[in-house]
C-alpha cells in the first residue's frame, strides 16, 4: 500500500470518507514524519501533534456517527506561523513575538478547521514574512529537502513561506497555508517542486494574520498539485466583515469546475519578462510551457506589460513603507518582547525593545519605510511609487483585454544555496522579479512545477489571471500540470 | 538622494529602533544601495496618473455601532487583552514612569 504520507488532500479526504484508513492513522503518520525531519529541515517552529490527533479523532467520530464530513475532513495541514492560532504560540518567526499566545483564531485558520482539517504545527518562515530564502527567521533557517546531486550543500526552500514549501516537498504535510506579499507563496513553491496559489487580493481574510504590507498581503494555499490547492483555497477564502479589505463576493466552486481544456482560451506571453541575463534553462522551461499551453488548445499571444521593469523598485518602496507603519505596534507594552534597560524611560524602552526584537532585514525595511514616508520625501518616493503601481496595474488590465491568462517563469533561477545572497539585499530582492508585478496589481497567480534543471532542481511556471478569475488560473495550471507530468521528489537524506 | 550617518540616526530615532555606532556605519551603504536603486522610478512619466489606493475596487464598510460586535475581540475582554502584556498590573498595561 502507498504510504499515507504520500497522499494528497483529495486522496486523504476520500480515503477517510470511504473508511480505507482512519483520520487518526493519517495524523499519526504525518506527526511521525514531522518529528523525524525537524532536526534536519527545521520546517516547523512548533509542532502540535496533539492538535492533529484531536482533530482526527473528531473526524473519525463524526464519520462513525454518520455525520456529514467537511471538504477537508481528516486532512492534517501545516499552518504558517503568521496566522494567529488560539492557545498556540504565534511568532511570525521573530524574537519580538516569541512566547506570544493568541487569544483568538485567525479567520483563515478557523475556516480550515471548520472544513475538517487538523493542525500539525506552526511552520517556519522569514521573519515577519520579509525575505525570499528563509534565512531571516529567529528560529533558524529552513533547509530544503532538495539537494544537488553529489552535494550536501544546504539549499533554500524559498521564502517567505519556506517552512510550508519544505514541509510539503518532504511529505511532512499534504498541504499548508502560505501568505504572499511579493511572491512568498509562488517562489517557494517553484523552488521545491510544489504548487501554490495566491488568490485575488481580498479573497482571503487578513484578520488574525500578522501584518507585513497590508495592501499586498494575501493568504493562499500550497500543496502538491493543482486540485489540492483548489480544495484548500476554497476552504480558506470568503468574505469576512472583520477585514475591511475583504471582498464581499461568493467563493465559486473552483474544485468542481476544474478543467485542463484550454480550447478557446488565449494565453499571453509578456515580452518584458524576457529579462537580460535570464538563464537558458529558465527560458527553455518557459518555451516548454508555451508548447504545453498550445497543446491544451490555447492560442498563445505575445503581450506587452511596459512598466514591468519598475515593479521591483515600486514594491521595495511600498512594502517597507507599509511595514514601517504596521510594525509600529511592537512597543513592548501590549504584547511581545519588552526590553527595559535599568533606569530607562518609555522612549528608551521602545527603542531597546525594537532593537532587541527585530532582526536585521526587518530593521532594514522599517528604516527604508520610515525614510520614504518622512516629511520632504513622501511625494518623491511613496506617492510616485503608488502612481507607478497604478501604471503597472493598467498594463495588466490592457493585457487582459487580449488574453485570459499570462504565462511566465516563477523565478529567475532554481533554488540557490543558503548564504549565497545573504550579504547582498539587492541580489536577494531580484528573486521576486517575476512575482512582484501580480502582487502589486492584486491579481490571482500560481506556480506549478514544470521540470528540473540540469542540476536536478525543480523549476516552476507562473500563471497570472484576471481579478477574481482564480478558476482560469487553476485551469491553466491544471493543463500545465497534466503535460509536465512532474513526479520528481527529493531523495530522503534527513 | 543619499543618506549619511546623521540621517540614518534620525530615521532610526523616528522608527524607535536603537542602533549602535557600528550598526549605523553598516546601514549607511546598505540603505544607499537600495535608495539609489529605487531612484529609477523618477524616470517614469506619471503626470496625470492618480496614485493607487486600492487594487480591487471596494467600498469601506461600517459595522453596527454596538459594543461587543465580536464576542472574541469586543468589549469586556480585559483579561484576554492583557494576557500577553509583558507587565500587566492591576488590570492595566504597565509602563515605566512617564511623569516626574
Amino acid at each position: 500500500m502507498t504510504e499515507l504520507t504520500d497522499l494528497g488532500v483529495a486522496a486523504i479526504r476520500d480515503g477517510v470518507a470511504a473508511g480505507t484508513f482512519s483520520a487518526v492513522e493519517v495524523a499519526e503518520a504525518f506527526n511521525a514524519n514531522v518529528a523525524a525531519a525537524q532536526g534536519a529541515l527545521n520546517a516547523f517552529i512548533v509542532a502540535t501533534p496533539e492538535k492533529a490527533i484531536e482533530a482526527a479523532k473528531a473526524i473519525d467520530a463524526a464519520r462513525a456517527s454518520g455525520a456529514a464530513l467537511g471538504p477537508m475532513a481528516g486532512v492534517p495541514i501545516g499552518m504558517k506561523d503568521l496566522f494567529a492560532t488560539q492557545g498556540v504560540q504565534t511568532t511570525a518567526a521573530s524574537h519580538m513575538l516569541e512566547g506570544f499566545v493568541p487569544q483568538y483564531e485567525s479567520t483563515v485558520s478557523a475556516k480550515l478547521w471548520e472544513a475538517g482539517a487538523g493542525m500539525l504545527g506552526k511552520l517556519n518562515l522569514d521573519q515577519f514574512a520579509m525575505g525570499s530564502s528563509n534565512e531571516s527567521s529567529y528560529f533558524g533557517n529552513v533547509i530544503s529537502p532538495w539537494q544537488r546531486p553529489g552535494s550536501n550543500a544546504q539549499l533554500t526552500p524559498g521564502g517567505s513561506s519556506g517552512g510550508s514549501s519544505a514541509a510539503i516537498a518532504a511529505r511532512l504535510c499534504p498541504a499548508a497555508t502560505g501568505t504572499d506579499t511579493g511572491g512568498s507563496i509562488r517562489q517557494p513553491a517553484a523552488y521545491t517542486g510544489t504548487t501554490g496559489i495566491k488568490p485575488t487580493y481580498g479573497r482571503c481574510s487578513r484578520w488574525g494574520v500578522v501584518a507585513f504590507a497590508s495592501s499586498l498581503d494575501q493568504a493562499g494555499a500550497m500543496a502538491r498539485d493543482v486540485t489540492d490547492c483548489a480544495i484548500v483555497l476554497e476552504a480558506m477564502a470568503g468574505f469576512d466583515p472583520k477585514d475591511s479589505t475583504s471582498l464581499d463576493v461568493a467563493v465559486p466552486a473552483w474544485t468542481a469546475s476544474l478543467s485542463a481544456d484550454l480550447k478557446g482560451k488565449k494565453v499571453g506571453i509578456p515580452r518584458e519578462y524576457r529579462v537580460d541575463g535570464m538563464p537558458a534553462e529558465i527560458d527553455a522551461i518557459w518555451e516548454q510551457g508555451i508548447a504545453w499551453a498550445r497543446d491544451a488548445g490555447a492560442e498563445v499571444v505575445e503581450v506587452s506589460l511596459p512598466h514591468t521593469k519598475y515593479a521591483l523598485a515600486t514594491y521595495y518602496i511600498i512594502a517597507p513603507a507599509e511595514a514601517s507603519s504596521n510594525l509600529a505596534r511592537y512597543d513592548g507594552v501590549r504584547y511581545g518582547l519588552r526590553d527595559l534597560p535599568d533606569g530607562a524611560g518609555l522612549q528608551d524602552m521602545y527603542a531597546a525593545t525594537r532593537a532587541a526584537g527585530f532582526g536585521p532585514e526587518v530593521k532594514r525595511r522599517i528604516l527604508i519605510g520610515t525614510y520614504v514616508l518622512s516629511a520632504g520625501f513622501y511625494d518623491a518616493y511613496y506617492t510616485q511609487a503608488q502612481k507607478v503601481r497604478a501604471l503597472i496595474s493598467q498594463d495588466f488590465a490592457k493585457a487582459f483585454e487580449q488574453v485570459d491568462v499570462l504565462l511566465t517563469p516563477t523565478a529567475p533561477s532554481a533554488a540557490f544555496a543558503l548564504g549565497e545572497n545573504v550579504d547582498d539585499p539587492l541580489a536577494m530582492y531580484l528573486n521576486d522579479v517575476f512575482t512582484v508585478p501580480a502582487s502589486l496589481a492584486g491579481l490571482p497567480a500560481m506556480s506549478v512545477p514544470a521540470g528540473l534543471d540540469a542540476q536536478g532542481l525543480p523549476l516552476g511556471l507562473q500563471i497570472i489571471g484576471r481579478p477574481l478569475d482564480e478558476q482560469g488560473v487553476l485551469n491553466a495550471g491544471l493543463a500545465i500540470e497534466a503535460r509536465a507530468g512532474f513526479t520528481a521528489r527529493p531523495g530522503k537524506w534527513w | 538622494m543619499s543618506v549619511d550617518t546623521a540621517t540614518v540616526a534620525k530615521i532610526a530615532s523616528l522608527a524607535r529602533i536603537k542602533v549602535s555606532e557600528q550598526e549605523l556605519e553598516a546601514m549607511v551603504p546598505e540603505l544607499n544601495g537600495i535608495l539609489a536603486w529605487v531612484e529609477q522610478l523618477g524616470e517614469v512619466d506619471t503626470s496625470g496618473v492618480e496614485p493607487m489606493t486600492a487594487v480591487i475596487p471596494n467600498t469601506l464598510r461600517l459595522r453596527d455601532d454596538v459594543i461587543d460586535a465580536d464576542p472574541l475581540t469586543g468589549g469586556n475582554r480585559r483579561d484576554a487583552v492583557l494576557a500577553n502584556a509583558p507587565a500587566a498590573e492591576h488590570g492595566f498595561f504597565g509602563v515605566p514612569k512617564v511623569i516626574e
